[in-house]
């Protein structure tokens, strides 16, 4: 029991984030619109104030674990997400909407915010930062739907139009089926080891190392569908067949979120599923990541290519990230304290990196829409941004080259990072054939540069007065710039998280903090000695 | 203000003044046309005096092959990486090169650029700065930024202010370079494990560091990073057959762009071979030495021929580039140093004469708003100071002794023909008929253009020539000559030719020692092989005429050596260094 309210005292961030969805909910409900217009404010103060909150724990310990990262991760990014959804185009006839059913004039036509949205990004954005303290498998179950249940809603009710309704009722349903497998994965590592607890399945592994040489194939079976479950949720192949016609369906902020949130969870999930046999990965499990790895980044980068809706490009670019990013987890040991060698790190960095590429981007194509309010997703509709919004045109470009992994991008540190480590661990194929995909990704991100910049307009469309989508576009891509200058704090706070994550027997080893930074500066200085 | 400028800011100096001075411009309410162009000029001057303040202040004798003026800026610490400048003599001449061109190029780009100004000269200055950066990087990753950043601006310049064609050359040009370099980033991260591994787990991206940890690889390791280096540096030569981006960049690209790349950016690609290649993977360096020079070969003659059916003025000049960067890669890889001498030399060379060559075209375009050669003959009667300079280029671009084609050209040959050990005669006599071959296209061209019956194309535009009169042998007066500042940014460029060509000394006493050092470890591993008796080809077995005299004593001259090859190579390893030494003082009066 003391356990439990312990555990409840490091849920503050996530309780103010709650607090701040039900002050979106009651000011939704206002009749005045200038109380609606809080309603962003309300949402980024209380992330903000949630960052505040986890740094602050932080801080007291002196070192960053996985919980604290990327609860303030997801909620620096949430506080972005959220001045995305300040505008949401919408065409003032609801003539594409499949019920019929007319705007009702007095709730939330036009710009302006609307409560009920808001919350239910909030309540995503706790889900993923509970997942982060998940320390159980019911916990990191209901943490999850948490995450998801929201986003089902939201992209088929922000956007009023057939292909809404379409992409939300695949997601769902692809979704429960996913929720379902790992579900069942759960339950067979439950049944392998007797607990959901994460500490209690450890040691249960650990005895069956001793016992058998290695774990039981139930437990194997277990975990591979745990892991399979949670591709659908960061849509690596083969859960990936939704990601573009939802993306594409969704209104342009949903997309933003679907894209960031989800997978920033799944993310967490699987390190978490992977720190129950303490990163030795059974070769199964090793190999099937690999084939995952190597199957996402070529089909997220070769039907990438295909594609003619900036949007659907954007989503295959997200099928293609993942599979980067399993190239970290896979060289992903957490014992490993090195700073280019612990590919947990990287991938917490990388996540961080793609999520402000990814909501510069998005929040770009969320600012346009012709004048029929229809949200720009085509090529034409980007052609020649740079002559008319010259601002605009250069954050895209700034956010596709951080996606490409450019020099003077964060992008280009994520790369090194997760190449680094692979190359570490000895993936050496599996870096060529990554680097290879992000050559080929080269083309499709030139193509939206080069609509920008060298097409000429085709079709009329304007940028959103409303200030929220705009900025939060310019701050993440000037965060993209910035970190690549100065990342190296980020970086330090990702290695501390990823040593410390999910594995008691090195959190012993580097509890002594005083002892890894001795280490570590020893190491510093005897390379400074040599220089 | 005076302690901010010591030897030790020049460079970082060199490279943030244009990066920082080119976003600067966005801000700064700098609109008209006029003062847009003053402030470039200005900028690339200041650099270029920044450049020459770094001349001044490096030591050229004695420490001529360490790095000099070192600094370093911190930047990501955990991975051991930072911003580290310095520069040995073969750098610092580069980063000459590159500033000595960059205002010449904003000068020449005056009148080309009609619009979006302020566009074109940012991505102008960014460009510089990212050229700078690769030559004085010592850090393997900030080497790496810079050459990979030099793609944007060149892909925005080409793409927004290049011909016809721009978008798909744009496109081909940055997919080609990047799908390369991609492969040279794992072959620097591959290395970089390997200095971990064997150090702590404390990773850099020193390039000593990184040089040190790739010499102990074994050579099936070296090979793969000399195979990935390769990918990235080889593509940028380019080397044949990796070739095919060049001439559709270069002809579309707008006439700044083309000097930029034909001057400076296709160095980058054998500066890297020369700083990474050759004194990272010796083994494997010696072991592909013949394969890449038979594709330097292939490339020499096979871009010259298709030179020679060329219409395309541009387009020529293009091919030529292969064809001459071709000589420079079969320098480098005879891995003696009057080769690798001459292949520096050659890199300085060619960015002198066929960015002027390139400049010369610009103006012929801006003209005539054509490159056909058909269109136009004569231009000598009617364009005499436009026909003076483009002779004098041709002419040193065919390597007209007391130009300064010559001096590389010659070297290189002469490298070649010495490293018997390594390349030999075999190379060298194909590689020789490429010199005929350039000489032909170059002055068929020449003799097409400004000799000849007057032939003055019909301009699309109108208002310089209204009345079409082809084959006149009367001047036309409409046409115009260049003006002063065509001029004044020629004659630098021609000066420069004509002392390079004659005093040739200044520049190649300066590079022994560097190239002593970098080439030291393939030289090691050539005399390894020799010592132990293992022929690299059957061209090694050639007869030289030291031997043949030999041999004629022995009363047996046409019998092939009985003796196996250990005593006479080790022979040639001991002639060897005089030789060099005596070509250096042969080439440098």
């Amino acid at each position: 029991m003391n356990a439990m309210i312990e555990k409840i005292g490091t849920l503050w961030p996530e309780l103010t984030v709650l607090f701040g969805a039900c002050v979106c909910l009651a000011l939704g409900l206002s009749q005045r619109a200038a109380s609606r217009r809080l309603i962003p404010w309300a949402a980024a103060l209380a992330l903000a104030t949630a960052v505040g909150i986890a740094w602050s724990a932080s801080s007291a310990t002196g070192s960053w674990s996985l919980a604290v990262f990327i609860k303030v991760a997801v909620a620096g990014i949430g506080v972005l997400l959220v001045m995305l959804f300040e505008h949401i185009p919408e065409p003032p006839d609801a003539a594409g909407a499949p019920g019929g059913g007319e705007p009702a004039p007095d709730s939330s036509a036009g710009t302006s915010p609307r409560g009920e949205f808001t919350a239910l990004l909030l309540f995503s954005l706790a889900g993923a930062m509970l997942c982060a303290g998940a320390e159980d498998l019911v916990w990191l179950f209901l943490a999850l739907e948490l995450t998801s249940l929201p986003t089902y809603v939201l992209v088929t009710a922000v956007r009023r139009h057939g292909d809404a309704a379409e992409a939300g009722v695949k997601y769902f349903f692809l979704g429960a089926l996913a929720t379902a497998t790992f579900l069942y994965g759960f339950a067979l590592i439950y049944g392998a080891t007797g607990s959901t607890a994460f500490d209690v399945i450890r040691a249960a592994v650990a005895d069956q190392r001793i016992e058998y040489g290695a774990a039981t194939p139930l437990m194997v079976t277990g975990m591979v569908l745990a892991v399979l479950g949670l591709c659908y949720k960061i849509a690596a192949v083969p859960m990936h067949f939704y990601a573009a016609d939802v993306y594409q369906g969704a209104a342009t902020p949903v997309t933003a979120v679907l894209a960031f949130v989800p997978k920033t969870a799944g993310f967490v999930g699987l390190i978490a599923i992977m720190g129950l046999v303490q990163w030795q990965l059974p070769d199964t499990l090793a190999w099937m990541l690999w084939i995952i790895a190597a199957a996402t980044m070529t089909v997220g980068n070769v039907l990438g290519l295909l594609q003619s809706n900036v949007k659907r490009v954007l989503a295959y670019s997200s099928i293609a990230h993942s599979g980067y990013m399993i190239v970290g987890l896979l060289a992903g040991v957490t014992a490993d304290p090195s700073p280019l060698g612990n590919g947990t790190a990287a991938v917490l960095f990388y996540l961080v990196i793609y999520g402000l590429a990814t909501v510069a981007a998005f929040g770009v194509l969320g600012c346009l829409s012709d004048s029929n309010g229809i949200e720009a997703q085509r090529f034409d509709d980007i052609a020649g941004l740079a002559k008319r919004q010259p601002v605009l045109a250069a954050i895209l470009l700034i956010a596709v080259l951080s996606l490409l992994g450019f020099p003077l991008t964060a992008g280009f540190l994520g790369k090194i990072y997760i190449f680094g480590s692979a190359v570490k661990h000895q993936y050496i194929w599996l870096v060529v054939i990554a680097v290879l995909n992000s050559a080929v990704s080269a083309v499709y991100y030139l193509r939206i540069a080069g609509a920008c910049y060298f097409a000429d307009p085709a079709r009329p469309v304007h940028a959103a007065r409303t200030p929220g989508p705009r900025f939060a576009a310019a701050a993440a891509a000037a965060a993209a710039v910035a970190l690549f200058v100065a990342g190296g704090t980020m970086i330090d706070a990702a290695r501390q998280a990823a040593v410390q994550v999910n594995n008691p027997e090195i959190a012993d080893v580097a509890e002594d903090r005083g002892e890894m930074e001795r280490l570590s500066a020893g190491d510093w200085e005897s390379k400074r000695a040599r220089e | 203000m005076l302690n901010l400028l010591n030897e030790n800011t020049l460079l970082p100096l060199m490279v943030f003044l244009p990066l920082l001075g080119g976003l600067a411009m966005l801000l700064l309410p700098i609109r008209g046309a006029g003062s847009v162009r003053a402030y470039a000029l200005l900028n690339t001057v200041l650099t270029f005096a920044a450049a020459l303040g770094a001349t001044a202040a490096f030591r050229w004798t004695g420490a001529g092959a360490t790095m000099q003026m070192s600094s370093r800026i911190t930047w990501i610490e955990p991975f051991g990486l930072s911003f580290s400048f310095g520069v040995d003599a073969i750098s610092l001449w580069l980063v000459l090169l590159t500033t000595f061109l960059m205002p010449l190029v904003v000068l020449g780009s005056f009148s080309a650029v009609k619009d979006r100004h302020r566009e074109f000269y940012v991505w102008l200055l960014v460009l510089e700065a990212a050229m700078i950066g690769t030559f004085v990087a010592t850090d393997v990753i900030f080497f790496y930024i810079c050459f990979e950043f030099t793609l944007i601006p060149l892909y925005f310049l080409i793409g927004v202010f290049g011909s016809t064609q721009r978008l798909k050359a744009a496109r081909v040009f940055f997919l080609y370079t990047f799908t390369g370099s991609m492969l040279t980033f794992t072959g620097v991260l591959y290395v970089a494990w390997w200095f971990a591994s064997g150090n702590d787990g404390v990773w850099s991206f020193l390039i000593p560091d990184l040089v040190d940890a790739a010499q102990q690889m074994d050579p099936s390791a070296q090979m793969c990073v000399l195979l990935a280096l390769l990918a990235g540096f080889a593509v940028k030569v380019p080397l044949f057959p990796l070739h095919t981006w060049l001439p559709l960049a270069h002809t579309e690209a707008p006439t700044a762009g083309s000097v930029i790349l034909a001057g400076v950016l296709l160095k980058l690609g054998t500066y890297g071979l020369l700083r990474f290649a050759l004194p990272m993977c010796p083994a494997a360096v010696v072991e592909a030495a013949p394969a890449i020079g038979v594709l330097a070969v292939i490339g020499i003659l096979y871009t010259a021929l298709i030179c020679w059916v060329q219409q395309d003025i541009k387009k020529l000049i293009a091919y030529s580039s292969v064809s001459h960067l071709g000589f420079c890669v079969l320098g480098m890889f005879s891995l003696n140093a009057l080769g690798v001498g001459g292949s520096v030399m050659y890199m300085i060379n060619h960015g002198l004469s066929t960015g002027a060559l390139f400049l010369c075209v610009g103006m012929i375009y801006e003209r005539f708003h054509t490159r056909q050669m058909k269109q136009m003959g004569g231009l000598a009667r009617v364009m005499p100071r436009w026909a003076f300079f483009m002779v004098f280029f041709c002419l040193s671009s065919v390597g007209l002794p007391g130009l300064n084609g010559f001096v590389g050209e010659f070297l290189t040959l002469l490298g070649t023909f010495q490293s018997q050990d390594v390349l030999g005669i075999g190379y060298a006599v194909p590689a020789g008929f490429g010199m005929i071959f350039a000489a032909i296209y170059l002055l068929y061209m020449v003799g097409r253009v400004v000799f000849g019956p007057v032939c003055i194309p019909r301009d699309p535009a109108g208002h310089e020539r209204p009345a079409p009169e082809s084959k006149s042998d009367l001047p036309a007066p409409q046409v115009k000559d260049l003006n002063l500042r065509e001029v004044a940014t020629l004659v630098p460029l021609a000066v420069a030719c004509l002392w390079l060509g004659l005093a040739p000394n200044t520049v190649l006493s300066t590079l022994k020692d560097p190239i002593e050092t970098l080439t030291a470890a393939p030289r090691r591993e050539v005399a390894k092989r020799n010592a132990n008796g293992i022929p690299l080809q059957t061209m090694t077995s050639r007869v030289r005429p030291t031997e043949v005299t030999s041999r004629a004593s022995t009363n047996d001259p046409t019998e092939q050596p009985p003796e196996p090859v250990y005593p006479f190579v080790s022979h040639r390893r001991a002639d060897n260094a005089p030789e060099i030494r005596d070509a250096f003082t042969l080439a440098n009066q």
